[in-house]
């Protein structure tokens, strides 16, 4: 008979991650909470990361995966950088978490990663990934814990599913930047609300296209600059507080 | 996290529990096996193992705590074990879990430490060091499924600044101004977070070393895998220092009245 293996190498650390792409801005959003069963391990554990000044990285499941795809990602880039004298464009680190997460098809990072900021052209983007790799480009999506509870409110208020317009006229294809970063808190707060998993403090990291303005983000409180590309296009973050209990 | 380290990197089952809401986690796997299958043994179990540490943050430092009590099984087999490490002049590892395991990362530590000496390059690895490397040596054993059967806390001060973090066999790792690991994440850790969070700048020595002794006294009484003996580390400025293992006081007269547990006639 063939040995039992009984250790189990992944774990779930719960919270829940969140990306919108405007049609000049993406935010990426998670929750700090880190769990295991029903013990809350730490209220802050970042779970987005800067891997550029216009792209962000959101990681969502076992959270020892988590860092160390991280870590490895902004390796690459640092590499990229060294190689080619310039940042790695969006869509080329979405093909390259593709084939890291694909390299380890048969011992998977247990990672939900969504990935969002500036495209080459100027537009929001966010690509959204399973643990071995399969992904797409979005315009919303979220993941984790909480996943089954933000999803559909985003379909609903994002894409406008299951409403009809007004007799003449159209939903908006893209929403302005104050409208996005209400829904990203509501979305949280109500996350928080209804599952164990998912509260303690809120990230969001918020990149705008060069020459964009500030699209309505001086009317938020306690947003801080992160950095800049030389080409203009900014990165922020904005941070709140999430019910504790 | 799950107090019986026997159960520790057993799999759940998704398929009931997708969540990870059951209250039950996971419970021992009885199934025949042949450890001797594939002529290799790795650690699929905990032997002789250790219960809770606890960890905070106050003024001037970081002061963890620890019990003497290394347990076969339900035996309390060795009674004088130290489960608190010093690691170079800054830094102190706690460890739950498998005690050859811990005995083995003391060596580890230790050879690294002669190492960065040896070197003599004016750097001395400070406690956030220890702890990445930790987690490295971790993460790297439970992706060859041949994990260190541990939880442990690294505490420390260096630099000005307080630090302390946690990492287990999984090579999961976090921070926080209160840790505890085995029973003590569930006994300990709310009482702890209830003394200290938001105060970390203002407890002093004293108050900090009472909340633990606290905390202490209420694992021993409710954890049957503890002991009243136990050692205090503090780590300040000034280093660091492990104290000689102490004795709880402990009260048992309430026991008098409880009535329906034991064999009276009344």
């Amino acid at each position: 008979m063939a040995q039992q293996r009984q250790f189990n190498p992944y774990s779930n650390n719960g919270g829940t991650i969140l990306a919108i792409a405007g049609s000049t801005f993406s935010v990426i959003a998670g929750d700090t909470r880190q769990t295991e069963g029903y013990n809350i391990q730490t209220r802050y554990a970042p779970k987005v990361f800067r891997l550029t000044d216009k792209a962000v990285l959101a990681t969502n499941g076992f959270a020892a995966d988590g860092n160390q795809f991280v870590k490895k990602v902004r390796q690459r880039l640092e590499w990229y950088r060294h190689a080619h004298s310039k940042e790695m464009p969006i869509r080329a680190i979405a093909r390259l978490i593709q084939t890291m997460l694909y390299g380890r098809r048969f011992f998977p990072y247990y990672v939900y990663n969504i990935l969002g900021g500036i495209e080459e052209d100027g537009s929001g983007a966010v690509y959204s990934f399973d643990p071995v790799g399969s992904y797409e480009r979005e315009t919303c999506r979220a993941a984790g814990a909480a996943q089954s509870l933000v999803q559909p409110f985003l379909d609903n208020q994002i894409y406008f599913k299951n409403q009809t317009p007004p007799p003449g006229q159209s939903f908006p294809a893209h929403l302005p930047l104050p409208t996005v970063l209400e829904l990203v808190i509501d979305s949280f707060t109500s996350a928080t609300e209804r599952h164990i998993e998912v509260g303690d403090g809120l990230e969001m990291y918020i990149v705008l296209a060069r020459d964009s303005g500030l699209q309505g983000l001086d009317g938020f409180q306690g947003v801080t600059e992160m950095g800049a590309t030389p080409e203009g296009e900014k990165l922020f973050v904005l941070r709140r507080n999430l019910k504790r209990d | 996290m799950d107090h019986f380290p026997t159960n520790w990197g057993r799999p759940r089952n998704d398929a009931w529990d997708p969540y990870a809401t059951y209250p039950i986690h996971q419970r021992p796997n009885n199934a025949p096996k042949d450890a001797f299958a594939d002529g290799v043994q790795r650690t699929q179990q905990p032997i002789v193992t250790g219960t809770s540490v606890l960890a905070i943050k106050f003024k001037d430092g970081v002061m963890m705590a620890a019990d003497n009590l290394a347990s076969y099984g339900s035996l309390a087999r060795f009674r004088d074990i130290q489960r608190l490490h010093p690691v170079g002049n800054h830094t102190v590892l706690g460890a739950g879990g498998d005690m050859s395991d811990f005995q083995y990362l003391q060596m580890i530590l230790d050879e690294l430490m002669v190492d960065e000496f040896a070197a003599a390059d004016g750097h001395a690895l400070g406690p956030a060091e220890i702890h990445n490397y930790l987690s490295e040596v971790m993460y790297a054993r439970r992706s060859k499924m041949n994990p260190l059967w541990n939880s442990l806390l690294v505490g420390g001060f260096k630099d000005g600044k307080s630090f302390l973090s946690y990492v287990d066999l999984l090579g999961t790792t976090y921070s926080a101004s209160t840790l505890a690991t085995g029973y003590g994440a569930y006994i300990a850790q709310p009482l702890l977070r209830r003394a200290v969070e938001g105060r970390e700048h203002e407890l002093t020595a004293d108050q900090a070393r009472k909340i633990l002794e606290d905390s202490m006294r209420v694992l021993f009484y409710r954890d049957a895998r503890s002991l009243d003996q136990y050692q205090l580390a503090t780590i300040t400025k000034d280093g660091v220092e492990i104290t000689e293992s102490r004795k709880l006081e402990t009260t048992w007269d309430f026991a008098e009245g409880i009535r329906g547990y034991g064999a009276q006639t009344q």
